[in-house]
């Protein structure tokens, strides 16, 4: 029989509508694959079986009552760092071990009012800071392409159970490439919504103005379902924008031409020390788009080189008080001391890792007295600019393609001991969150090794449904997101 | 040498809102701890704040009340430090785009008009309360995130009695404006005060001292007149003064060094990215003006212009908010503004202060007071009797003109029973008759007492005097 976990969102809501199967047989098919797989991947650090059971049987009786919910029985995936009331939200980090959500983060909410059923909890760099999920505290996650590299991230759990078929789905976040990179590096498909699209509410923060959440899936069409119930404006979200949310997963149909579209080439893209097998196959993309009927002109973002830069000032420096309340007095991790300060010295001593207290280091000290205007405000100069490149560009054309990393997925511990070339690689994600706008990450090909390689689609601020269109004519038109890694 | 002192306040008010400043729990004071918390209030991970309109609005009236520039674009910032009173570990504030910029405030020191001129307004929210006891430290979060506002005057003062006099004009006109009810006990209106002293004639202003967060006006009073001498006296000496922050030590009477400028704070303040900033047109600006409340200056005018009130009543009258809206509402029952005044000034404070409670616990509601002085006017009672009525209603309630009939103070205008009391006072007492005739017209007054006496007060004095008269001069 069809093992029911390595299919679609939009293939077993069919399956599920004509009574071909059921959400617990989904369940328990993709309670099987965590169980052969996730020994080896390490994908989740937390799952509520009894719960998932519980849901899903509830989706049952919802849909033998006549309802109809875009979401109704199909089990996703939980960052780490989303709250769920009461499941614990530790951000792979021992800093929250302990702590239970006392609340729904908005898309939970709009999750469960969907009817999807919450699977369980995925790791993550600790609080979404690396590239790799090596950063994570709690767990360990690998490449299901091969075992000995790295996932990505940080949302590299959520990545890794959608390629692994350990769920059909799964939320991410994505700060400056935590969705597209493990994407990426996973073989999946990922979405990085606008800035304001999606509530922010109960996500736990990293950087306030560069977060956002959104969906990782197998295929563009099941991303844009997603994507259609996670946005829409919140009241408990000022910085989430009152728009309309358009049908994305509607408007996505089976015409693959996209002729009339006109597609950019960023020259600053192609960068010094890229793997030529990911440059060949983001050219061969871009060929394939040509034959659909696409024009593609050369475009240039000529503040690119700076997005590193700036990316480490301004997220480091909102990190830097975001993470200033995990202080062992309310929650998570207490370690005693003398006096608050001293409480608060070894609380944050013991709970936090490595990466974490460099960032928290870097972001305290660009915004110190007497540095503020030379890192934090310059940077915030140069957004700006980064900000108008990106809507110089899109006066010339409806969409950008580019490659999502410099490299197919690297070995586990390979850049572990050289931080500053691990923030290098984010260097085709970072400015679109600089910039605020929308991008997606799909598979385009395999390196010789077998690795899966990216393409990054990046659009106008809120043109979610130009680079859907574009993602799901190029993936219903190749065979790249048929492939499935053995574990 | 000769010194002088410039003193400035950076004065933090809690708004009267329903709700927090950023959430929506509410805000009680004295409820039991920490129940009026959520996720935002507790920086639970992943809460954000939302902008309480309503605090926006107050802050602005206050603004507008100060004669303030509302500014049409002010955004927020975060305000980092550690301490547990803080449960994000940085509060939001407003750095550099205040919601209100300038404004002053005139006012009368020893019978001198003063403007003190402020620098700003701005929002924020409340800390956490902390309470220390033997070996530990509690934290109270009821108070964490409610609606704060700092006015910051610029350093334009230069004696305690200025500093009183401005804090006692702000607190007056925030009571006025619906702003605050600025209880002190309650914290909800604190002061830092700011001291400096130089040589008069030096342009540059001395080293400056910052005390912090006093709620008493006397201690604040104390305060400046004990950190005025202790400067000048180091300065005598050829001493100088270090920039610090101190605390007021009440028991003592006394200001102690708390933190010195080299172990000062860095804030690392940077805009708030959880929050748009706030953009004010002039259309509601204009609208928030024309629902501005009449403040007590303009009101005592008004008593003294149009209701003929001595200036002396207008004043007390308006020294604080609840007395003169009371006064107001028995205004609109009566025309006898004088009457109205007395009673206040008179019964109503004596039994009000005699039982600790506030006006608008008064048995005698501003309609029932205005009965009683229809009863007066009526001439159907005396002042006296009405005085007796006040107390009754006061300390039992009920309403006056069943008093009246039940305790039978009604006036006695019969001339059958005042010639009965004349006739006997005039027998009873012939020392004083023969007095009056002989030319001695105070004597009058005595018999007058014994015919009110005998009356019980009922017996109408200007008929008695009549009557008397009418028997001795006759």
């Amino acid at each position: 029989m069809s093992e029911l976990n390595n299919l679609t969102i939009a293939e077993l809501s069919e399956k599920l509508a004509a009574g071909e199967c059921t959400s617990v047989d989904i369940v328990n098919d993709v309670l099987a694959s965590i169980d052969s797989n996730d020994g080896k991947v390490g994908a989740y650090l937390t799952i509520d079986r009894a719960s998932a059971l519980e849901q899903a049987q509830e989706a049952d009786e919802a849909r033998a009552a006549g309802k109809k919910l875009p979401m109704l029985g199909i089990p996703i995936a939980i960052k780490d760092l989303l709250n769920v009331k009461g499941q614990p939200c530790t951000c792979s980090s021992k800093i929250l071990e302990g702590y239970v959500a006392p609340y729904d983060a908005t898309v939970i909410s709009k999750l469960r009012e969907a009817g999807a059923v919450l699977l369980g909890r995925v790791n993550m760099d600790e609080f979404a800071m690396g590239s790799s999920t090596e950063n994570a505290a709690l767990g360990k996650t690998s490449n299901p392409w091969n075992l000995a590299h790295v996932p990505g991230g940080s949302s590299g759990g959520s990545a890794a159970c959608v390629a692994a078929d350990e769920a059909i789905a799964s939320l991410g976040s994505d700060t400056g490439g935590s969705i597209r990179q493990p994407a990426a590096f996973c073989g999946c498909v990922g979405v990085k919504p606008t800035y304001g699209r999606v509530s922010r509410y109960g996500l736990t923060a990293f950087a306030s103005s560069l977060d956002q959440i959104g969906p990782l899936s197998k295929t563009v069409k099941d991303s844009a379902l997603l994507l259609e119930v996670l946005c829409g404006h919140d009241k408990m979200d000022s910085t989430s924008i009152e728009m309309e949310v358009p049908s994305f997963g509607k408007n996505l149909t089976n015409d693959h031409s996209l002729a009339g579209m006109k597609l950019g080439l960023p020259k600053e893209y192609f960068v010094e020390g890229m793997d030529p097998e990911v440059e060949k196959a983001v050219h061969d993309a871009v060929e394939h788009c040509k034959s659909l009927g696409a024009e593609v002109v050369e475009v240039s973002l000529p503040h690119s080189k700076y997005a590193i830069a700036v990316y480490y000032i301004i997220a480091t420096a909102e990190a830097s008080a975001n993470l200033a309340r995990f202080d062992g007095i309310r929650y998570g991790l207490r370690v005693d001391g003398k006096d608050p300060l001293e409480l608060y010295g070894k609380t944050r001593a013991a709970g936090f890792g490595p990466e974490v207290k460099r960032r928290i280091i870097l972001g305290t000290y660009v915004l110190s007295s007497g540095y503020y205007d030379a890192y934090y405000k310059r940077a915030q100069k140069v957004r700006t600019l980064i900000r108008n490149d990106f809507a110089e560009v899109f006066k010339q054309c409806d969409a950008i393609l580019a490659p999502v990393t410099p490299t197919p997925a690297y070995k586990l511990g390979e850049k572990t001991d050289d931080p500053l070339k691990m923030y290098l690689d984010d260097i085709l994600t970072t400015p679109v969150n600089l910039a605020g706008n929308c991008a997606l990450s799909l598979p385009c090909g395999f390196s010789a090794s077998g690795l899966p390689i990216g393409l990054q689609i990046i659009g106008d601020s809120f043109a979610e449904e130009t680079i859907l269109k574009v993602g799901h004519a190029y993936e219903q038109t190749t065979e790249w997101h048929k492939l499935k890694p053995k574990i | 040498m000769k010194y002088e002192a410039t003193i400035g306040l950076e004065t933090h008010i809690m708004q009267k809102t329903q709700t927090k400043m950023f959430c929506a729990c509410r805000y009680e004071y004295g409820a039991e701890p920490n129940i009026h918390v959520c996720p935002v209030c507790l920086g639970y991970p992943g809460a954000l704040p939302v902008m309480n309109e309503k605090a926006i609005e107050l802050c602005c009236k206050a603004g507008l009340l100060l004669d303030c520039k509302i500014n049409p674009y002010s955004k927020w910032d975060r305000k980092n430090y550690f301490y547990p009173d803080m449960a994000k570990n940085y509060q939001i504030t407003q750095a550099d785009e205040p919601l209100c910029l300038g404004g002053h405030l005139t006012v009368e020191v020893d019978g001198e008009t003063k403007t003190f001129t402020l620098e700003r307004i701005h929002q924020e929210e409340n800390a956490a309360k902390n309470t220390h006891v033997a070996g530990a430290s509690l934290v109270d979060y009821n108070r964490a995130g409610t609606a704060l506002m700092e006015i910051v005057s610029n350093p334009c003062m230069h004696s305690a009695a200025d500093a009183l006099a401005y804090l006692t004009a702000l607190k007056q006109i925030m009571e006025y404006g619906g702003i605050s009810d600025c209880n002190p006990e309650k914290g909800q209106i604190r002061s830092d005060v700011n001291v400096s002293v130089r040589p008069v004639g030096q342009k540059e202003l001395g080293s400056k001292v910052e005390i912090k967060n006093m709620n008493s006006f006397a201690f604040i009073q104390q305060a400046i007149e004990y950190e005025i001498d202790r400067q000048t006296e180091l300065l005598e000496n050829g001493g100088s003064v270090v920039q610090e922050t101190r605390g007021f030590d009440s028991e003592r009477g006394e200001t102690f060094s708390q933190r010195t400028k080299e172990n000062a704070h860095d804030y690392r303040y940077f805009p708030e990215p959880d929050l748009m900033p706030v953009k004010i047109s002039a259309e509601q600006v204009e609208q928030w003006r024309s629902e501005l409340p009449e403040l007590p200056a303009q009101r005592r005018v008004r008593y003294v212009s149009e209701l003929g009130l001595p200036e002396y009543d207008a004043g007390v009258l308006t020294a604080d908010k609840a007395t003169s809206d009371w006064f107001e509402l028995a205004m609109q029952h009566t025309q006898n503004a004088k009457a109205v005044s007395n009673f206040i000034m008179g019964e109503m404070m004596r039994l009000l202060s005699e039982k600790e409670i506030p006006i608008s616990e008064s048995k005698v509601t501003p309609e029932k007071l205005a009965g009683i002085i229809a009863l007066i006017d009526a001439k159907t009672i005396s002042t006296g009797a009405g005085k007796q009525v006040f107390e009754i209603v006061f300390n039992d309630g009920g309403d006056p003109k069943a008093i009246v009939e039940e305790k039978g103070l009604a006036q006695v205008s019969d001339d059958s029973a005042l010639e009965d009391w004349a006739d006997e006072a005039i027998a009873a007492n012939p020392k004083p008759v023969e007095e009056y005739k002989a030319g001695n017209a105070a004597s009058i007054n005595f018999l007058m007492g014994q015919v009110m006496k005998a009356s019980r007060g009922k017996a109408n004095p200007g008929a008695v005097m009549q009557m008397l008269k009418q028997k001795l001069d006759g």
